[in-house]
């Protein structure tokens, strides 16, 4: 693999209190491609995308976006690295007291300089890409969990970034807004330039649209490769996880200490 | 933004009742504050020797019912005097214009006003006019001075101390 | 103790944050003008209204005691000094912390809980700047004028008893009152509003503001903020008053 990578993460150390969540976690992505990070619940996958956007620092290690490291960066380029970055959340994140348009032309009405009329058919553009440009006068209140998801994912790529990051796109949703999040992230990848990494759990959907995935376990890489790498794998966690077994090298019960 | 206009105008509406409301406070109601020039109503003046703790604002009456009150209070340092303007509302213009105005005191303690008693002249005060015949107010200290006082030159007498005591105020 | 000089820190810390905020927020007027909305003119009929009773009940029991003594005429002083200095604005600041301050923090904390303050942060914009400061500032702004509404109108209920049914002179009433009243005491009743103001508004937005990003949470900080506020509204009462007198 030619190493062209957007972001890397080498040999962190993070903990919480006494309780380590990360021992040496290293990882990268590439540009252009997507990188799925899978793991159990609580091995720390929303904490690693905290420690990407400089919202909390580890204890040691490195981490570099855009060749920036963004623990160690003031607030002014902090954000301006951020600006580069569009991120979906879990549950949306909406702003509450803005409708959906407002909503997806917030950063550009923060960032850009575009002016109203090109801002209008910009957060149009976007709305017809994620089938919502009718929903544009609702309330955030007013929409279903899967339709909450598509606006976010309208206001992630509002500003064009180079980077996407995707905390667990799947979670909670039906099977149809599941197809629907699943064809539009991979019409974002396809079109190019963008770099995304997607945080979850959902073996199947990943290997649908990941180019590369990683297995978090215990606070490090336990496995990483290919979709199709990862699914000949014989290794025990490997398989535990991808074939859903509660017995294995992951254990059932919760230890003080981490896993 | 969503333009909101209910919500611009609600909240217009409260600021500008806020701001009525701390004008009100810090103009009408404090005694050195502005005071738009009342409609309605005609200026007396008077001249005290003595006006005792009289205070601005304080109540103008005749026969008991309230009729005006005190607007200035200035001293003349000709006269040696107390100039005191009052102003009386206009639905009392048959005030005889030799009327006689006494500061007298509400209550046992309470504070000072001016009591306005009927002369017997065919005319009566106009805007700007002066109310001749005024009496001081009475001093409680003086008042029980001038008692002691004649308790000394009277001896153990002290039925007959009233008479020069009030006198003596005056 | 420990913790709560570690509480008085964070809090110094965060208004100062806020403060470095003001000059920026300043461009977007439309906020703030939205939060004084929210702040004010939503709590404007249960300040009147408090504001009624409360003066209705001073003309009442004013004038109950001053009658013993013999010196009713006085009744209007007192009311106005005791609305101006001290009900005013201490029963419009424990008011305003639980209508609009509770509002402010459970509001703010719900985006915590729902992460709307970190989506902000990832893109780039200061939640401080974009949330916080307009509502600390339309708080600011609303305290006082809703506490000379309070006075105006408890001023009013009290003479409505003194007049209508206590049979004093409004005249003497008001002149009486205007006789004793000085601007000084017009002036600290708004110091101790803007104080008040101040430290309600602060006390919410910070509670909202650093709020578990949980129900439970959100609950917890619009609790600690009625608790906080009010305690510190007396607290800062007492100063202000003991640095007057």
């Amino acid at each position: 693999m030619v190493d062209d990578a957007l972001l890397t993460v080498r040999d962190v150390h993070y903990a919480v209190g006494a309780r380590p969540i990360f021992a040496g976690l290293s990882l990268s992505a590439q540009r252009g491609k997507t990188t799925a990070i899978m793991g159990p619940s609580g091995t720390g996958k929303t904490t690693l995308l905290r420690l990407l956007t400089g919202q909390i620092h580890p204890e040691s290690g490195e981490i570099s976006v855009f060749g920036a490291d963004p623990t160690k960066l003031q607030r002014k380029p902090l954000y301006q690295l951020r600006q580069r970055m569009g991120m979906l959340f879990q549950n949306g994140a909406l702003l509450t007291d803005l409708n959906v348009f407002e909503n997806v032309a917030f950063p550009l009405r923060e960032h850009s300089k575009l002016s109203e009329g090109e801002i209008t058919e910009r957060v149009l553009g976007k709305l017809q890409a994620v089938g919502l440009r009718e929903a544009a006068l609702l309330m955030p209140a007013e929409l279903s969990g899967g339709m909450a998801r598509r606006v976010a994912l309208a206001r992630a790529i509002a500003t064009e970034p180079e980077l996407l990051i995707y905390d667990e796109p799947f979670v909670g949703l039906d099977p149809i807004s599941m197809g629907v999040i699943l064809r539009l992230i991979k019409e974002i990848n396809s079109r190019g330039g963008v770099t995304s990494l997607i945080v979850s759990h959902d073996v199947e959907e990943l290997a649908k649209i990941a180019d590369y995935t990683y297995l978090l376990s215990g606070g490090k890489v336990v496995a990483e490769g290919t979709p199709a790498q990862m699914s000949r794998s014989t290794d025990a966690t490997v398989r535990q996880f991808i074939d859903g077994l509660a017995d294995g090298p992951v254990p059932f019960h919760y230890t003080e200490t981490g896993k | 933004m969503r333009p909101n206009r209910a919500l611009e105008i609600g909240t217009g509406l409260f600021i500008l009742l806020g701001f009525v409301a701390l004008v009100f406070l810090t103009t009408q109601l404090p005694s050195s504050g502005l005071r738009i020039r009342e409609a309605g109503v005609y200026r007396l003046s008077a001249t005290f020797d003595n006006i005792g703790d009289l205070k601005q604002g304080a109540p103008v009456s005749m026969s008991g019912v309230n009729v005006g009150r005190v607007t200035r209070i200035t001293y003349d340092s000709r006269q040696y005097k107390a100039v005191v303007d009052v102003s009386v509302d206009s639905g009392y213009d048959k005030i005889p214009d030799d009327s006689d105005a006494s500061i007298q005191t509400q209550g046992l303690l309470g504070g000072k006003y001016i009591a306005l008693t009927p002369g017997g002249s065919e005319t009566y005060f106009k805007d700007g006019g002066r109310i001749g015949f005024t009496q001081s107010a009475i001093v409680l200290e003086s008042l029980i001075n001038k008692l002691f006082a004649s308790i000394a030159d009277k001896g153990k007498d002290a039925a007959g101390d009233a008479e020069p005591a009030k006198e003596g105020a005056k | 103790m420990i913790a709560a000089l570690q509480k008085i820190g964070a809090i110094s810390v965060f208004f100062g944050r806020i403060l470095a905020g003001i000059v920026p927020a300043l461009a977007r007027p439309r906020l703030i003008v939205h939060q004084v909305y929210n702040a004010g003119a939503r709590s404007l009929i249960i300040i009147m209204l408090s504001g009624l009773f409360v003066g209705m009940v001073l003309g009442l029991q004013g004038f109950d005691l001053l009658q013993r003594i013999g010196s009713e005429e006085v009744l209007g002083i007192g009311i106005a000094l005791a609305l101006l200095k001290e009900l005013g604005p201490v029963m419009t600041a424990l008011l305003f912390a639980g209508r609009a301050g509770t509002a402010l923090a459970s509001e703010i904390g719900l985006m915590r809980a729902t992460d709307q303050l970190t989506a902000m942060e990832m893109m780039a914009v200061d939640p401080v700047h974009r949330i916080v400061v307009p509502r600390f500032l339309g708080g600011v702004i609303a305290v006082p004028l809703l506490v000379a509404i309070f006075n105006v109108i408890g001023l009013y209920g009290a003479q409505l008893i003194a007049v209508q049914q206590m049979g004093i002179d409004a005249g003497s009433f008001w002149g009486q009152t205007q006789s004793a009243v000085e601007l000084d005491d017009v002036t600290e009743g708004v110091i101790k509003s803007f104080v008040f103001g101040v430290a309600c508004s602060l006390i919410a937005v910070y509670e909202g503001f650093h709020s578990a990003p949980t129900a439970a949470g959100v609950g917890l900080a619009t609790t600690r903020t009625v608790v906080t506020s009010s305690v510190l509204i007396l607290l800062l009462n007492y100063l202000l008053t003991a640095f007057y007198l």
